[in-house]
């Protein structure tokens, strides 16, 4: 049987999308806003469109962060944070002012910052390059240099020692994803990034 | 390093899809027919983001057009922006909870910019597109509510992008719009000379030469078409193709059948 995948609802983010994709690669899940159900799960996926501080404390309003730390510290279930998704899991965040992160990874959320002669724009919009670790999961059948969707303008900056990465580059190098035991994350969004994405996800639902 | 985007616009205008031309909407058909003409799994796969606009003049429902846009977006695997009509918190919620990713705005800018900071700090700047309809008089004007009110002052285009709220421009002239006859450039002059937030030039493109026209442009991010007509069967993959023939950057991923 195939496991079930829940979608975490917390008011944030664009659930259809990340729901739509994983229907299409005909896996089961579901969209949920009720803690017990994220403890029934066998994978979670934790989505996010919003700002670091409304995000935590929506989580919070909802219940979710007792739950979320039992169910992938504790239970060691499997865990995809997308885009806000990915920066709540470090320790903590500086948009809209300092706030506590989830703590799944030892690292701070920060705008990024851009050398001045670099000229680039932020946000960082648009599909970018990302290289993958050989050893990487999410990247299986994955061409190293592939094309994937971002649109954010902060980024994790980590202190993890054995974080398996995937690195990309615009004006400084960055994580645009990562994997560390039974957490996964990106800095893109998979859900948009065409078959690049769709590769990735369903590499996330057959661990 | 980042690639340059092409996009597709819809107009959508009470259950029907549009055409515009100078801002007059003409009908091209229903839902059905768009799924006819535009098998929606197949060209998303050439373009690299999709916009839908609500244009409807009167009797606009927020609910209905979440309806097909929940339609549109399923089976459509690349960023979705969507506006029209967005005057609260609650629309931008119904917007992004329908399959969108982003909100554009347009009348709100002028007339609600508080609207503008709480839907920024709530879903971010990133999530913030800001619709600039500009027409060219005596000299340029920005127009709001669907370009039927002038607002005087071109300036204000540089303090929105400077404000730190609004994380994209959707640049387009109405003067262009729906002729055919490529861009008009010269918008592009109206920016700060510093622009930090990327640009979606918009309005005149006939055939795949206007959006390399627009490529071409170093303040230009992403090259916009809302002409149902001229990229109807493949057109669009031709467009695509076209522009990665001339050399320009974008992206590139696998075909559908390669997902292993």
């Amino acid at each position: 049987m195939k496991k079930k995948t829940v979608i975490l609802d917390y008011g944030m983010g664009n659930l259809f999308s990340v729901l739509n994709a994983i229907k299409y690669l005909n896996f089961p899940v579901e969209i949920s806003d009720n803690p017990s159900e994220i403890l029934k799960a066998d994978s979670i996926i934790l989505p996010g469109v919003g700002s670091f501080k409304k995000a935590m404390s929506s989580l919070k309003n909802n219940g979710f962060i007792d739950v979320l730390k039992e169910s992938v510290l504790e239970k060691q279930k499997n865990i995809l944070g997308i885009c806000l998704g990915m920066q709540l899991f470090a320790s903590e965040g500086e948009e809209d002012g300092f706030s506590k992160g989830l703590g799944f990874i030892d690292g701070r959320v920060k705008r990024m910052i851009i050398p001045d002669n670099e000229k680039l724009k932020l946000p960082h919009i648009g599909f970018n390059t990302v290289s993958f670790d050989k050893k990487s999961i999410l990247g299986d059948h994955i061409d190293n240099n592939s094309d994937f969707y971002f649109v954010h303008s902060y980024h994790l900056f980590h202190k993890e020692v054995n974080l398996i990465e995937a690195k990309c580059e615009y004006g400084i190098k960055f994580t645009a994803a990562y994997e560390k035991d039974n957490i996964f994350a990106t800095q893109f969004h998979p859900e948009k990034s065409q078959t690049n994405g769709l590769q990735l996800l369903k590499n996330f639902l057959e661990i | 390093m980042l690639k340059k985007r092409l996009i597709f616009t819809l107009l959508h205008d009470s259950g029907n899809f549009m055409l515009s031309r100078n801002f007059r909407l003409q009908k091209v058909g229903d839902l059905e027919w768009l799924k006819r003409n535009y098998d929606f799994q197949k060209i998303s796969f050439y373009i690299d983001e999709l916009i839908v606009l609500d244009v409807s003049r009167k009797n606009r429902s927020i609910d209905k057009f979440c309806d097909i846009l929940k339609e549109i977006s399923y089976g459509c695997f690349v960023p979705i922006s969507s506006g029209g009509g967005i005057r609260s918190m609650q629309d931008a919620r119904k917007i992004l909870r329908s399959g969108a990713d982003k909100i554009i705005l347009n009348t709100a800018l002028f007339e609600d910019f508080k609207l503008i900071q709480d839907l920024s700090k709530e879903f971010g700047q990133q999530c913030i597109v800001g619709s600039l309809d500009i027409k060219k008089n005596s000299k340029y004007e920005i127009f709001t509510q669907s370009g039927s009110k002038k607002i005087e002052e071109i300036n204000l285009i540089q303090d929105l992008i400077n404000s730190g709220f609004v994380g994209e421009i959707y640049l387009n002239s109405i003067d262009q719009d729906g002729t055919g006859q490529g861009y008009d450039l010269d918008l592009l002059e109206l920016l700060p000379s510093e622009n930090k937030i990327p640009i979606i030039l918009a309005g005149g493109v006939g055939n795949s030469s206007h959006l390399s026209q627009g490529m071409s442009s170093s303040k230009v991010d992403a090259t916009a078409t809302a002409n149902l007509f001229n990229f109807v069967g493949d057109g669009l993959k031709e467009a695509r193709m076209n522009l990665l023939k001339e050399g320009f950057s974008l992206a590139k991923w696998k075909s559908q059948d390669a997902i292993e």
